[in-house]
């Protein structure tokens, strides 16, 4: 370990940033990874977020060094890493497996690194290391007998006592229960400003990411699609798949009839909706608009027509769930398919029920224009999701576990 | 049994299953009998006819019910060498196996687990030699390695052979038979190991800043251990009592006797029972203490 990265019995002074420059990776048969250029600030907690087989894993493979990118580089802290050895780099993972070594005890596990690099009283570092997680307790016994929650607190121990310029977290709640998630989320983002170090997570649950990143970016294919902070990320989605991503959208595709100093209007199958021109990628021609589904109000009665305001309809609610907060609400207009609309439930006598005929109205600063390209087919005006279907059930999926959360 | 080492709380779930149920008892039944009859039985039959002493004036090979611990103290001094020259080649012999199956093991369960068609392949290749008898396999190293066999002769031109000298009958072809003979049973309990072993394990140990040959050293090779305890008992102790390869038939010669067989010539040449009997339980009482001791410094007493 000569010239590598980690020197002997020192730690990093803070978190380092991380820059990916034009990385690439093939595997024979597919790409993982298209051009990808990423800079993450020392110190931020920065989540990478998409659907399995978006190449999220394969990014922190290569920058853990478990994989070699086929091209393009990585540096941390300004230090080219490209070629080095995964045992070489500042950089520790924790493990969607755990990987704890089933042999040794908690306390050999926690201090397997420091032993590596020599460090001196590693012993009481893992014992502290231990501590942070609370778990100092069972620092004899083997991670066979401990409780997935557990041996996920050990793994990152094992991982922050080695004070890492940067921290790499793969999907590391995906095997908790949601009470546990919750306090692990709440720990990591303790330990995160506690001990200031970069952290990068990768995950497909969208609310993992939301609550605990700074940034968040969120992924697909192989490329970036956004990012940004989690309620820039939610208010103002790029691409109709953040928008279906990140939370739920309604997507409305049309072409743009008019356009004004602040907004443009585009007219979906007789539905005519308007969006700020600062809230719209593009301008004119074919484009794909949408709105929030806790963003649209239900009226029973046809509203007036007012500047500022977004109205659609009529149409019929088709399916109703209540989820005691809120109500769900799916509205079916000729023309579009099903829209969702949530509704605090903040007074009874304002229960829709099915079958009723509903007037759906929002406020225009919400509404957003997509950079895709629209829909060129007319008879098709509402926006076709070409996300692969896996991505599909993890957002059923999470959408459920959101749903259960409220409810 | 030695693959379950390492899990010590699924044993503990398997006792409260064992004490609930008087029918794992049942089961238990045939072999228990099958212990009794075939095992406990010949050991006493084995320990009386070590005690034995010669009828007076009776017939070559006729022997009665005695006490004759003396027995005892004839087999050691006379045998003395043997016995431990035993122990010294299944020792030798052992070492080698694990030196050459190891990586055997560790190229077919690790190299190739990408590939289960290979993999497939070059373990039939380790199992192949028992297609052919033992016998056979030990007599076609005889010649190979016979005075006018081709390794001989490359021997004498590099001069490592005198003139007349032979490879047969030595310490090394002794060694060799016995490495070549269990090269398997050691190759296959340690594979059984390491086409198990997590290969996340490996990255998290690169992960931790070990290089990789810390990693095989302080991850892949303890879990890898229950396979090398089981695969150098499974070595160690046939070769020990082997009385095939230090055979004077085979490749072998007086001066590399081993104790399996002297005891071989005591039961069938000699007619000395007694004496044979006696090494017998030696050569038992001295593998189960080396054994024990093996075991318990590997820190594995799980397996016993």
């Amino acid at each position: 370990m000569t010239n590598s990265a980690v020197s002997r019995g020192d730690f990093a002074e803070a978190g380092a940033d991380l820059e990916l420059v034009g990385i690439s990776k093939r595997f024979p048969g597919f790409t993982a990874i298209d051009d990808l250029d990423l800079t993450i600030p020392a110190g931020s907690f920065f989540a990478l977020l998409g659907p399995s087989g978006c190449g999220k894993t394969t990014t922190l493979r290569l920058i853990a060094g478990l994989e070699e990118p086929t091209a393009g580089r990585i540096l941390i802290g300004g230090k080219d890493v490209t070629r080095t050895k995964a045992f070489q780099r500042p950089v520790n993972t924790v493990f969607q497996s755990y990987a704890l070594f089933p042999h040794m005890t908690i306390l050999e596990n926690v201090a397997f690194g420091l032993k590596r690099r020599g460090v001196k009283d590693a012993t009481r570092l893992a014992h502290e290391a231990l501590q942070l997680v609370e778990l100092d307790h069972v620092s004899a016994r083997r991670p066979s007998q401990l409780s997935g929650g557990q041996q996920q607190r050990v793994a990152l121990a094992r991982a922050v006592v080695n004070r890492p310029a940067l921290l790499l977290l793969d999907e590391p709640l995906g095997a908790l229960d949601l009470k546990l998630r919750r306090q692990m989320q709440i720990e990591l983002k303790d330990i995160q400003s506690e001990v200031g170090l970069t952290f990068l997570h990768v995950t497909h649950d969208q609310e993992e990411a939301m609550t605990m990143a700074d940034t968040v970016a969120v992924m697909n294919k192989g490329q970036i699609e956004q990012m940004g902070a989690p309620q820039e990320l939610y208010e103002l989605p790029r691409t109709a798949f953040v928008a279906t991503f990140l939370g739920q959208s309604n997507l409305f595709t049309g072409q743009v009839v008019s356009s004004n100093a602040d907004s443009i209007t585009v007219d979906s199958a007789g539905a005519r909706i308007t969006v700020p021109k600062p809230r719209a990628e593009r301008q004119s021609g074919l484009v794909t608009v949408g709105v929030r589904p806790e963003k649209v109000s239900l009226t029973s009665t046809k509203p007036a027509e007012a500047a500022g305001v977004n109205v659609v309809g009529p149409g019929r609610i088709s399916d109703v769930s209540f989820s005691g907060v809120s109500t769900q609400y799916e509205v079916t207009i000729a023309g579009h398919g099903p829209i969702s609309v949530f509704e605090q439930n903040t007074s009874i006598s304002r229960m829709h029920h099915d079958g009723d005929e509903v007037w759906l109205t929002w406020s225009v600063e919400h509404s957003f224009g997509l950079a895709d390209e629209g829909d060129v087919e007319h008879d098709a005006p509402r926006f076709v999701d070409d996300t692969p279907t896996t991505s599909i059930a993890t957002r059923k999926r999470a959408q459920l576990k959101a749903e259960l959360e409220e409810g | 049994m030695a693959f379950s080492a390492f899990t010590p709380t699924e044993q503990k779930a398997d006792a409260s299953i064992q004490k609930r149920s008087p029918v794992a008892l049942l089961l238990l039944l045939p072999g228990v009998i099958f212990l009794v009859l075939f095992f406990v039985t010949p050991l006493l039959s084995l320990l009386l006819t070590s005690l034995q002493e010669p009828v007076p004036g009776g017939f070559f090979g006729e022997y009665r019910q005695a006490l004759r611990w003396e027995n005892y103290v004839f087999v050691l001094e006379t045998y003395g060498t043997q016995t431990l020259r035993s122990f010294g080649y299944a020792a030798l012999a052992s070492l080698f196996a694990l030196l050459i199956g190891f990586p055997l093991a560790y190229f077919i369960g690790i190299t190739l687990r990408r590939f289960p068609l290979l993999q497939a392949l070059c373990l039939v290749l380790v199992i192949a030699p028992f297609f052919i008898s033992f016998l056979l396999r030990t007599l076609a190293w005889k010649q190979i390695f016979a005075i006018e066999g081709p390794v001989a002769g490359f021997f004498s031109m590099i001069g490592i052979l005198g003139p007349g000298q032979s490879i047969t009958g030595t310490a090394f072809s002794v060694v060799f038979g016995l490495t070549y003979n269990f090269i398997p049973f050691m190759t296959l309990p340690i594979y059984a190991t390491l086409e198990r072993l997590d290969l996340r394990l490996v990255e998290a140990g690169g992960d931790l800043y070990a290089s990789p040959a810390t990693t095989f050293r302080t991850v892949t090779l303890p879990l890898a251990a229950p396979g090398v305890i089981s695969g150098t008992l499974l070595t160690f102790i046939p070769a020990s009592g082997d009385y095939i390869n230090a055979s004077r038939d085979f490749l072998g010669s007086t001066e590399t006797a081993m104790i399996g067989t002297v005891i071989e010539a005591n039961f069938l040449v000699l007619q000395n029972y007694p004496a044979a009997a006696a090494l017998s339980i030696v050569l038992m009482a001295v593998i189960l203490v080396l054994v024990g001791i093996y075991v318990k410094r590997s820190g594995t007493e799980d397996l016993l």
